[in-house]
């Protein structure tokens, strides 16, 4: 199999981008990677172009993305394809782009992942995200994805004795990161004493699914995010000598029940951990290895969830690490260093690209100052679609 | 003197408003915001940090701030009824302006909510204290209330389940554009409550002397790159 590199990255910065038009931003990330790659002029060397959307058809009036923004940005007669896998939507349109390169059809592909979801209300844009639950056993019943998690987060609490102050502490983990992150929804750094200790902690940081707070959930995002991938082996690879390649050595993905009262226990995300297996297995690395982690903290009890599925810590062990400031930027492990989909922002399309984004920004040592990890080798991102029912993992190492 | 003779006629009677006593609310960010009533010698401050979003289309600040430097120039000139003026600062420096002023004894009128710092809630905060003001310590039956942006309506008609007093009109007729006027009632109110209003009292005298004097934010969230022109012109 042929190795992929990542060449390019653009980004657009995540927040309420609804006066721009969907294609609109997503040429913004697009051109932003052409740059970032030193093809603006040569971009007719791209192949294919693969496009991370879910909601466009019902949030935008408008279908065939990927073939609108091929025009948009100039690349015809690239081929061009829209990937819809729910909130995992962009890491499975990257997957698509290395299997496009792995495979040989293509030597360059474009991945863009893009959202606008301010475009309604937030009520409507939770229903719209509720739609890819089961519609006869969930839906119907007026099951959201908050709602599971707030379930999921009270089930934990009760297995593992996870407290709320543990719960606020990635928060505000989160957010320091976010705040120095310039691409982040919201940049704002939050206090322990903020969230979760002073008097007024209870209407500041409001409870929404319980035992969720409003600092347990990510926003309603907008925004884009853009990769360009070649093969190591292309004699296109001339093009790209402005930065240093990211290879991505693993890329897994595993599904799991659609319907999560048919798993054994609620708690396990099967599809988290066996997506993880299958991208440690390619990159022939392990847990040990990793240097830092993206992880689709939609809700902040999913990072200590997957930290643990993935194999950083034992079962129910990731609030002690998370007290241990081992997830921190200058921790031993640091976890959503870009600040998260907490804070960062999870505008679904577009999630899955900026998480390896954030993993080559990472790898290239780019990051912003106080935000970049001392020395990183290995990346990875965990993008986490329906309730865990469609997981991709991919890790990036520095060629 | 005529002119000052005038001048009497011209400036509007006056209900003697009860005060608004001061709180202190600890935001997200670990940041004290005191919220108190600002006196109309205050007033240039609230000017000078309004008036540059006056420029800002993005979520209807213009609307909002255009509206809200009339409403603090008419109270400084004595051309608006029963104003009143809270602020909400952080180490002094102005995060939110809210305006309201009294119908009568008996109903008050909100008229403006203007957040400068984001992402805090200091709006839906600085929102919350003036309707205590008007229900606890002005003890008024009713607010009068409308939205001009749609994060207002979320906000206020939405979140606090405000009265919709459309049918009502024109016996109940709020004085902004003639958009439709919901009511917020102390039943209403009271169901919110704690879900809304928060801050603590007394404000210990070392925090409260923090919002002394007001400061003008140098910088804006909503106007990227913004840095405030402080040098003095000449006379001449």
């Amino acid at each position: 199999m042929r190795k992929v590199a990542i060449v390019g990255i653009g980004h657009l910065p995540f927040g309420n981008l609804s006066k721009f038009d969907l294609v609109d931003i997503m040429s913004f990330a697009s051109s932003d990677a052409l740059d970032d790659a030193g093809i603006r002029k040569d971009r007719k060397i791209i192949d294919q172009v693969f496009v991370a959307n879910v909601g466009a058809a019902i949030l935008n009036n408008q279908t065939g993305v990927a073939s609108s923004l091929v025009s948009r940005i100039d690349l015809e007669p690239a081929m061009a394809e829209t990937v819809e896998n729910g909130p995992a939507s962009g890491a499975s349109a990257i997957k698509c782009g290395y299997m496009a390169i792995a495979s040989g059809l293509a030597d360059v592909v474009m991945v863009t992942g893009g959202e606008v979801m301010r475009s309604v209300s937030g009520w409507k844009a939770t229903d719209f995200v509720a739609m890819l639950l089961h519609p006869e056993a969930e839906y119907d019943y007026g099951l959201t994805l908050p709602a599971f998690a707030g379930m999921f987060t009270r089930l934990y609490m009760e297995r593992y004795g996870l407290t709320e102050e543990e719960l606020a502490l990635v928060a505000v983990k989160d957010h320091e990161n976010a705040s120095r992150n310039p691409y982040a929804h919201v940049p704002y750094p939050c206090t322990l004493e903020g969230i979760y200790a002073s008097p007024d902690a209870g209407i500041v940081n409001n409870l929404l699914a319980d035992p969720l707070r409003l600092y347990g959930m990510c926003p309603v995002s907008d925004g884009a995010a853009s990769l360009i991938l070649c093969a190591l082996d292309s004699p296109k690879m001339k093009h790209f000598k402005k930065k240093p390649p990211i290879r991505i050595s693993g890329i897994g993905s595993a599904t799991d029940t659609h319907c999560i009262h048919y798993r054994k226990d609620p708690l396990e995300l099967k599809a988290v951990a066996l997506s993880a297996e299958r991208a440690y297995k390619m990159a022939g690395l392990g847990p040990q290895d990793i240097s830092f982690a993206e992880l689709h903290d939609a809700f902040v009890i999913l990072e200590l969830a997957i930290s643990e599925e993935v194999g950083f810590f034992k079962k129910g062990k990731a609030r002690e690490a998370v007290k241990k400031g081992i997830t921190r930027i200058d921790g031993k492990l640091p976890i959503n260093t870009s600040g998260g989909l907490k804070a960062k922002g999870h505008p679904l399309g577009a999630t899955g690209v900026s998480q390896v984004f954030e993993l080559a920004k990472q790898l290239r040592g780019e990051a912003e100052t106080g935000r970049q990890v001392k020395d990183p080798k290995h990346g990875m991102a965990v993008n986490f679609g329906g309730f865990g029912n469609n997981v991709v993992t991919t890790i990036c190492s520095k060629e | 003197m005529i002119v000052d003779d005038f001048e009497k006629r011209l400036r509007p009677p006056e209900l003697n408003l009860n005060p608004y006593p001061p709180k202190v609310i600890t935001l997200a960010s670990g940041e004290k915001m005191v919220v108190r009533e600002v006196q109309r010698q205050e007033s240039a401050a609230l000017l000078e940090t309004i008036f540059p979003l006056i420029g800002v289309v993005d979520d209807y600040y213009d609307i909002v701030a255009v509206r809200m430097y009339s409403e603090v120039l008419g109270w400084h000139r004595f051309r608006v009824a029963n104003e009143f003026v809270l602020v909400g600062a952080i180490e002094g420096e102005i995060a939110g302006i809210v305006t309201s002023r009294c119908v009568d004894r008996k109903v008050g009128m909100s008229l403006h909510t203007l957040t400068i710092k984001r992402g805090l809630r200091v709006g839906a905060q600085l929102f919350a204290a003036k309707m205590e003001h008007h229900l606890e310590f002005l003890n008024q039956r009713e607010v009068w209330i409308v939205a001009e942006s749609p994060n207002g309506f979320r906000r206020w008609m939405i979140e606090y389940g405000l009265e919709n007093a459309e049918d009502r009109y024109p016996e109940i007729r709020h004085e902004l554009g003639g958009v439709p006027t919901y009511i917020l009632t102390k039943e209403i109110f009271n169901k919110v409550r704690n879900e809304k209003v928060t801050g603590v009292r007394p404000v210990p005298p070392e925090v409260l002397s923090t919002a002394d004097v007001l400061r003008v934010p140098e910088e804006y969230p909503q106007i990227p790159g913004y840095r405030r022109n402080r040098q003095k012109r000449s006379a001449t």
